[in-house]
């Protein structure tokens, strides 16, 4: 017996790094457009996407925020553009412990790009909207898939994981236990 | 809670050492903005008329604007405001690129340094954490340089990082402050933080800046976006490449630069080479900008790429905009743009203004053709002309024998060097050097800009108007949508374009007074509007059927900075600024023998005519004869402490 096949949408955003001039209007987009209440607060640091720099040296490059990663990586490649050598971090799009990139300044959360799906959906991601440079490219492609539960990795989940790295997931679990007897005690 | 600003000012006291984050007071941003604005209204509280522009006394502010960092597209202005040490005036100077949002998002809306560090130092701010940091080993460093170092030291490869080179360091009338991208060039901003032995200041910020209605600020900011979008696919037709864009003029995407080349002056603004562009000439300067460039880019939050990044092989590469492109060729007279490219490299690098730096050597290569230099003066100067302004620059920047007397610019070098030189002073006012540009007939318009603008810079007054009169058959399409008029003066502006060039209606005894001085006012309040906003000119102030103006302007500010405004108190706070700036300028001297125009900036010039708009100016304004705002206007503007500090000093009289 196969598994059910459905059809589904694979949203991505293609980068076009020959048209990127380094505006950072991506940043600017996606952190109002991700703040809350909507565009109530612009700050490119808990922005999804960011561009990394080095205008002397004519590199700009947007990079999306990814999946969260909770070990450091060994990162041992190596780049070299126009004769400048860059480590592998530089371009990574994870979440991870070495670095304060990707993560809320406040409450050092990991950020990942959602593709700005909202209710009613927008007809594009905010930072394509906002780069009039044409260098980030939304496309939609249909995929047949294997029907299987989507794990939702949501904020919440990835708060917990991450809070379940730092204490350990015994100590977490003890710790909701103890949280929900109080709270029933404070109800009866 | 504070929207679009931060409400705190990084007070920072190089003698002591001292650090302080102090609230700002919310009035001051409902009279005057920020930026510009509230940078002349600290200046004015601390720094009196008799503080000479090289002392610890002096202070230096580095502003963002109002809405900078926020999602108003080019909002991203750096203003610069101290004692200009060439002028003695006040001066200010802008840069783009990404820095003063970077200071928003640490948490403050300017920093305001004073004092006189004992040694070498730069200013590293990480969000709240400021330190004073040794910068000995930044000595004598490159622009360039010093930045990428100062990345490594803090390790944030993405710190911004503004900083002085080898001219500001010793103190050149006209050393720039240079970042990555961009540069405040004029008015000698760069000697300031030299003289307070401050090479840098390198910020990172992780902070939130708060809008007061954040649906409606982004619909402004998605409309003003369109416009954007609608003018770069538009150009303006019937008019010069050049005038038809919106951003600063795109000289790093033009290939066209007969505009340029036959208009403006070469040499020491001195001849109009009116044949000089042909196809020739268009294929080689084509073909070395091809290779230069490296690419278009922009400022922060901008999709408009006004800048190129330069690579010569053998030189570092930087960033260049606009007409900095041709400033040393012309000056130098030399053809190639090859040339133009390689000493703007270096001059960067040593951070001096791309305006003042060419003209300064023209005019020592005047003087030495003239005998009023000599070999001993020049020893070994070469004998060929670009060669000559490698050997200038280098002794400029190092304040190295004549180098010394030109580093203070044109006009106080001239009087050093006395034997006749003052003669070869004459494309300065206010002692600053200007954009070499000779012409014929009196423009009524622009004599009056040129004359009472505080910038003591062109391109910092004009903008909103052409300045000929446009092809007949395009002027009835021009004001169709030209939307950026304000309110009520519609019809007349539209008018003088329909009508201008018409039989008897040509410069200079057109258009009457009373229509000259509104269109005076227009472009100027447009300009101080952006200065204290932070927005880029380019987007607003400086060119034709910009996307900012006195339609959306207001709501910007309402929405954005949750404070009141509407199209006439907008109007009311670009006047208030205009005028304390002028106010600031008369309190160190300013007067009216002081406003005018360069000498033979027009062939045909009309004394008489010009006494009597000068005089229609100042009335419109509300300024006495001397070109100093009256009690009546000052107080109108609740400006009443500029009054009293007048009567005080003995600048007017007590009514």
């Amino acid at each position: 017996m196969g598994t059910e096949k459905k059809k589904k949408i694979i949203k991505s955003i293609k980068v076009d790094l020959d048209k990127c001039h380094g505006c950072r209007a991506c940043e600017v987009a996606c952190a109002a457009f991700h703040s809350s209440p909507k565009y109530s607060i612009v700050n490119p640091a808990r922005s999804r996407i960011r561009v990394y720099r080095n205008e002397l040296d004519n590199v700009f490059l947007p990079v999306r925020a990814g999946a969260y990663t909770k070990a450091e990586c060994e990162g041992r490649q190596t780049y070299v553009i126009n004769e400048q050598e860059y480590g592998e971090c530089t371009f990574c799009n994870a979440p991870c412990p070495s670095r304060d990139l990707f993560k809320e300044p406040d409450s050092g959360l990991p950020l990942r790009c959602d593709m700005c799906e909202s209710d009613p959906p927008l007809e594009e991601p905010m930072c394509v909207k906002w780069c009039l440079a044409d260098a980030l490219i939304y496309e939609e492609r249909e995929e047949e898939v294997e029907e299987e539960e989507e794990i939702k990795e949501d904020e919440l989940e990835l708060g917990l994981e991450l809070m379940a790295d730092k204490y350990g997931l015994d100590k977490l679990i003890e710790t909701v236990v103890r949280m929900a007897e109080a709270r029933e005690g404070q109800t009866q | 809670m504070r929207y679009a600003e931060t409400g705190f000012y990084l007070e920072i006291d190089l003698s002591t050492g001292n650090i302080e984050r102090v609230a700002s007071d919310p009035r001051d941003t409902e009279l005057y903005l920020g930026g510009v604005g509230t940078n002349y209204k600290i200046l004015w509280d601390r720094v009196p008329p008799e503080v000479e522009p090289f002392s610890p006394d002096n202070i230096i502010i580095f502003s963002a604007g109002l809405l900078g960092g926020t999602m108003a597209p080019g909002a991203n202005r750096t203003i610069v405001t101290s004692i200009s040490p060439q002028t003695l005036f006040t001066g200010f100077s802008i840069l783009g690129g990404y820095w003063a949002p970077q200071l928003k998002y640490a948490g403050y809306d300017k920093i305001i340094v004073k004092g006189k560090a004992p040694g070498l130092v730069y200013i590293w701010i990480d969000n709240d954490k400021v330190e004073i940091r040794d910068a000995s080993h930044l000595k004598g460093k490159s622009t360039y340089e010093t930045t990428r170092l100062i990345r490594e030291e803090v390790e944030q490869p993405l710190a911004e990082v503004l900083s002085i080179g080898l001219a500001g360091e010793n103190r050149v009338y006209f050393a720039s402050i240079e970042t990555a991208t961009s540069s405040a060039s004029r008015l000698g901003m760069g000697a300031i933080m030299g003289s307070k032995n401050l090479k840098a200041i390198a910020v990172r910020g992780t902070k939130d800046i708060n809008i007061a209605q954040p649906l409606e600020f982004m619909d402004q900011c998605n409309e003003v976006l369109d416009y954007i979008q609608y003018r770069l696919e538009n150009p303006i037709p019937g008019v010069p490449a050049i005038l038809s864009f919106i951003g600063s003029p795109q000289e790093m995407a033009l290939h066209d630069e007969k505009w340029h080349t036959i208009s403006f002056s070469w040499g020491n603004a001195r001849i109009r080479r009116k044949d000089f562009w042909n196809e020739e000439v268009e294929r080689e300067w084509t073909q070395t900008m091809e290779n230069a460039r490296k690419k278009l880019i922009s400022c922060y939050n901008c999709p408009v790429r006004c800048r190129g990044i330069i690579q010569m092989p053998g030189y570092p590469s930087y960033t260049m905009k606009c007409f900095s492109k041709l400033t040393y060729v012309m000056a130098a007279m030399a053809d190639d743009l090859d040339f133009g490219f390689k000493i703007a490299a270096i001059a960067q690098s040593h951070g001096v203004d791309g305006f003042t730096t060419p003209q300064v050597m023209a005019f020592a290569v005047e003087l030495y053709e003239a005998g009023i230099l000599t070999d001993e003066d020049l020893p070994d100067f070469p004998s060929e002309n670009r060669e000559r302004f490698y050997y200038l620059l280098d002794k400029i920047v190092k304040r190295e024998g004549i180098g010394d007397i030109l580093a203070d610019g044109v006009y106080w070098a001239a009087r050093k060097i006395g034997k006749g030189a003052e003669a070869y002073d004459h494309n300065t006012i206010k002692k600053h050097e200007q954009i070499p540009i000779k012409l014929g007939m009196l423009n009524p318009i622009y004599y009056i800009m040129w004359s009472t603008g505080e910038k003591a810079n062109i391109t910092q007054i004009e903008g909103q108007l052409p300045q000929a009169p446009l092809p007949k058959e395009i002027r009835e399409e021009f004001v169709k949508d030209w939307i950026q008029i304000p309110t009520g003066k519609e019809e007349k502006f539209k008018r003088f374009i329909l009508e201008w060039g018409e039989e008897g209606k040509t410069f200079p005894f057109w258009p009457p007074p009373d229509l000259i001085c509104e269109l005076v006012e227009w472009q100027e309040n447009m300009h101080y509007i952006d200065d204290s906003l932070g927005l880029c000119a380019g987007l607003s102030s400086f060119p034709l059927k910009p996307p900012y103006h006195m339609h959306n302007l207001p709501a910007l500010i309402s929405y954005g900075a949750g404070i009141e405004m509407d199209e006439e108190r907008l109007w009311e706070v670009a006047i208030r600024v205009r005028n304390l700036v002028r106010a600031s300028n008369v309190r160190r001297g300013m007067r009216r023998q002081d406003d005018k125009p360069p000498e033979d900036h027009w062939k045909k010039r009309f004394p008489d005519y010009e006494a009597k708009l000068l005089d229609e100016y100042y009335e419109y304004r509300g300024w006495n004869k001397e070109g100093i705002p009256k009690k009546e206007t000052l107080q109108n503007l609740g400006l009443d402490f500029v009054y009293e500090d007048f009567v005080k000093r003995g600048i007017l009289k007590e009514e």
